[in-house]
């Protein structure tokens, strides 16, 4: 197929957080900058983020972005970058500051400034008292500052195309020469030539039964990767958010425990005291979900079916629930039934965040690893937010670093593009027979006439992951869901759409999210599998304990199925490490 | 007949691909055993076990993204926050009215992004920059509240009369509602070209407080109430 080319100087995909925060710092140095977005950007999921963005701003109490940082590497259990941690934390205030002046509409204190709440993980020198470091727009920071972003980039007239899908990277053999994109409304397919595309893509949650992400987050971007033939990072570490809402999967923000709401049982002891005496309910994601999930299992769950936690927010007052937390208020009633100034809130664990993804360095710039087992920088290949893995999560996120993450590293993607640019980064000119190549899963969907739905086979390897790779994880469940995704890998070559047509044609999209979901789920698994330890949010029965001397590297995983491992970057530049501990509280 | 078990929906269809002009088509589904409390469950089964064609708009299915938004039983909401328990059958569901259809309930929204466009939704400031935040009191930030929480759904604007009879020339509800986002901004200094720029007798002046939009939106918010600022504050000016 003849496709049509539009050339710009960098193509972004995605319209979330991290693809609009580069987009400014690009389209404001007047290069030619493209966004793809297969949706109107202010739909992405970054308008989902509810609690807020973490910033040393000190505006509550005196704070310190290397107090951020230590609480940001123990949180990770210490396979997080530091030099990267170290950079993210250091710009924090800066880049919440930019987005201040660009109008998101915080929260304010009596003094004017910025309001902060005390989220999870935060903590004041170096693991003593609580923090209040989480800057917030009421309980709706992700909607308010995906919409800021948005509004910012309509000022600096970058340009969109909205509702397009981006199918694959095209390569050649002098390297990375853009994507090929499909029109959704039309069926146009076109080749995006660029001399930088960074892929700002997001999550992949759908990959479970239960998750607190839109339907639109299916990975494309680790699919792009890894068909390209670059690796993935660290693909075992999805954080399991302690409440998501039971049933529906919809997140109900850490915000509400940060205000001074709890986690109880059937019983209504408030059980994370026992469990972490210090921080309790704001103890670290990956904790309070092991918690909540251990409580479920022995027997003190509540409901008819004893298969989910409270959390209770009524004695915190309604006028406290109106002002901070009213965005909860609504998602509650609508979908748990229950009003939270009256009443508990059934929540259980939830598919929540990807801390793996494609491998960067702190410059948003994509690495893979040579044949000698060395980083290797992939020249004009940028990945940022939560499709990138900096690394600085490491194996569990915590609450409100991700809108920080998305915003300082789509910032550093912008700017280092453009000295790229600056610097000469030129274009690679791709052949007919390159182009062909990143769409030929379009002419299998196209082609194919007999087979499965993607309904289907959605559904079985959605099931598959919630039930083999969830909070808890062993050797032989993985194998069994290893062997099922296996084998649907196999039936998703022959599955086939009935619906042709070239007219805003949904199901074509979902077919190729489908192959970007597959590829996620596999890259998950074999990683998972491998991983013979308990580090964050990779929890195993049959592996219980960190295992420092084995384990403190990150996992690399490519599209052949080979593993290897990158080491952990323990050297922050401009100050001491932070020293590997023990993260669990002792009674 | 075995399938027309279960809750009634009539579901308005156009793929101008295969079809001379649009028509209504009837499912059936049972939302117990599909487990469906929301509308957009429904129209989920509908497309994933039904009729793979039947096309939408859906994302965050929590009403904080603003996707799928249409009219169902006359009314423009969300099928995502729209209870079933809350409709009468047969429930009947169009595309959002007075936008071009594209295809079943995908509607053109080209129209409504030019008008938010126009009323320059972003902040301006003359003044430099501080080092850190510009300040404001909770009080100025309160003016905000209802107003930054628009979802971009296009409920309110599509329900408008005003909007239909001139959707070139008037900037409807939504567009207005974020317009005075701005203007009651502390920290824009643009107030006086914004008030400026809603003089003419169109963009601002063609609402005549119908109301229908107060009534369409789902996140209660109240467009009137910021069209009505907006028209206080240019007395004021003057």
């Amino acid at each position: 197929m003849k496709v049509a080319t539009h050339t710009f100087d960098a193509v972004i995909v995605g319209g979330g957080g991290a693809g609009l925060r580069s987009a400014i710092e690009l389209a404001q140095s007047g290069l030619k900058v493209a966004v793809l977005s297969k949706v109107f950007p202010t739909r992405s999921h970054t308008v989902s983020a509810q609690g807020g963005i973490n910033a040393a701003l000190g505006n509550i109490e005196p704070d310190d972005w290397k107090w951020h940082m230590y609480d940001t590497v123990v949180g990770s259990d210490f396979l997080g970058d530091q030099d990267a941690i170290e950079y993210m934390c250091k710009n924090a205030p800066q880049s919440i500051y930019e987005l201040e002046h660009m109008g998101l509409p915080f929260s304010r204190l009596d003094n004017g400034k910025i309001y902060q709440r005390a989220f999870g993980g935060a903590t004041r020198e170096y693991g003593k008292e609580q923090a209040h470091r989480t800057c917030a727009a009421a309980d709706r920071t992700g909607h308010a500052m995906l919409h800021t972003l948005y509004q910012k980039n309509i000022a600096a007239k970058t340009h969109f195309f909205n509702e397009w899908f981006a199918i694959d990277i095209v390569k050649t053999p002098a390297g990375v020469a853009g994507i090929t994109a499909i029109c959704i409304e039309t069926g146009e397919i076109v080749f995006i030539k660029s001399r930088a595309t960074i892929l700002a893509t997001g999550g992949a949650g759908r990959i479970y039964a239960s998750t607190t992400n839109a339907h639109i987050n299916t990975g494309d971007g680790f699919g792009m990767a890894l068909r390209a033939g670059f690796p993935l990072q660290d693909m075992e570490f999805w954080q399991f958010h302690p409440t998501g809402i039971y049933g529906s999967g919809s997140l109900i923000s850490e915000s509400v425990r940060g205000e001074g709401g709890y986690l109880v049982n059937k019983n209504g002891e408030r059980y994370m005291e026992r469990y972490a005496p210090h921080l309790k309910d704001l103890s670290c994601r990956d904790i309070v979900s092991r918690c909540s999930a251990i409580e479920i299992r022995e027997g003190r769950g509540a409901g008819p079916k004893g298969d989910y936690v409270l959390l209770k927010a009524d004695h915190l007052g309604p006028d406290l629930i109106k002002s901070r937390l009213p965005g909860i208020r609504e998602l509650a009633m609508t979908f748990a039934g229950v009003d939270p100034v009256k009443e508990a809130i059934p929540v259980v664990p939830t598919c929540h965040y990807l801390m793996g993804g494609i491998p960067t360095n702190y410059h948003a710039q994509v690495l893979t690893v040579n044949a000698k087992g060395e980083d290797q920088i992939v020249e004009g290949l940028y990945s940022a937010g939560e499709a990138a893995c900096v690394s600085v999560h490491g194996a569990n996120r915590l609450g409100a670093n991700s809108l920080l993450d998305l915003v300082v590293f789509g910032r550093a993607a912008g700017l280092h593009v453009r000295e790229s640019i600056d610097q000469g980064l030129h274009f690679n000119e791709a052949s007919e027979s390159d182009i062909e190549e990143a769409l030929a899963r379009v002419y299998r969907w196209n082609g194919n006439t007999k087979g499965e739905s993607v309904e289907e086979i959605r559904t079985a390897l959605q099931k598959a992951m919630q039930d083999d790779f969830g909070v808890f994880r062993t050797a032989d469940a993985m194998k069994q869901g290893f062997v099922k995704l296996e084998e649907l890998r196999d039936r998703l070559n022959y599955a086939t759409i009935k619906d042709k047509s070239d007219c805003f044609n949904t199901a074509r999209i979902e077919a190729l999210e489908l192959d970007n979901l597959m590829a996620t789920a596999i890259a998950t698994a074999h990683s998972a599998n491998v991983r013979t330890e308990s580090r964050g949010a990779h929890a195993r029965y049959d592996y219980p304990d960190r295992d420092d001397s084995n384990w403190l590297k990150h996992t690399i995983y490519f599209d052949d199925g080979r593993i290897d491992f990158r080491s952990v970057n323990m050297k922050p530049e401009g100050m001491e490490p932070i020293t590997l501990k023990s993260r669990e509280e002792h009674n | 007949m075995a399938e027309e078990k279960g809750m009634h929906f009539s579901v308005y269809r156009f793929n101008p691909e295969t079809d001379a002009k649009p028509y209504m088509q009837d499912f059936y589904v049972d939302t117990k055993e599909h487990n469906c409390n929301m509308l957009l469950d429904v129209l989920l089964v509908i497309k994933n076990k039904m009729d793979e064609t039947l096309t939408l708009r859906r994302s965050c299915r929590e009403g904080v993204c603003g996707s799928d938004g249409m009219n169902v039983n006359a009314k423009n909401r969300l099928a995502c926050t729209t209870h079933l328990s809350a409709l009468t059958e047969p429930v009947v569901i169009r595309p959002l009215p007075g936008l071009p259809v594209i295809r079943d309930l995908v509607v053109d929204m080209t129209q409504f992004y030019d008008q938010y466009n126009k009323v320059k939704p972003y902040l301006q400031n003359d003044e430099p920059a501080p080092a850190t935040e510009r300040l404001q009191s909770p009080e100025e930030r309160a003016k905000l509240d209802g107003l930054y929480e628009c979802i971009l759904c296009a409920c309110c604007t599509t329900s408008c009369p005003s909007f239909w009879w001139n959707p070139d020339k008037y900037l409807g509800p939504a567009a207005l509602l974020q317009s005075y986002r701005f203007i009651a901004d502390s920290r824009d200094t643009a107030t006086e070209e914004r008030l400026a720029d809603l003089t003419d007798p169109f963009s601002l002046f063609r609402c005549r407080g119908i109301m229908n939009c107060v009534d369409a939106c789902p996140k209660e918010l109240n467009p009137l109430e910021a069209i009505n600022n907006i028209k206080e504050k240019m007395l004021e000016e003057v």
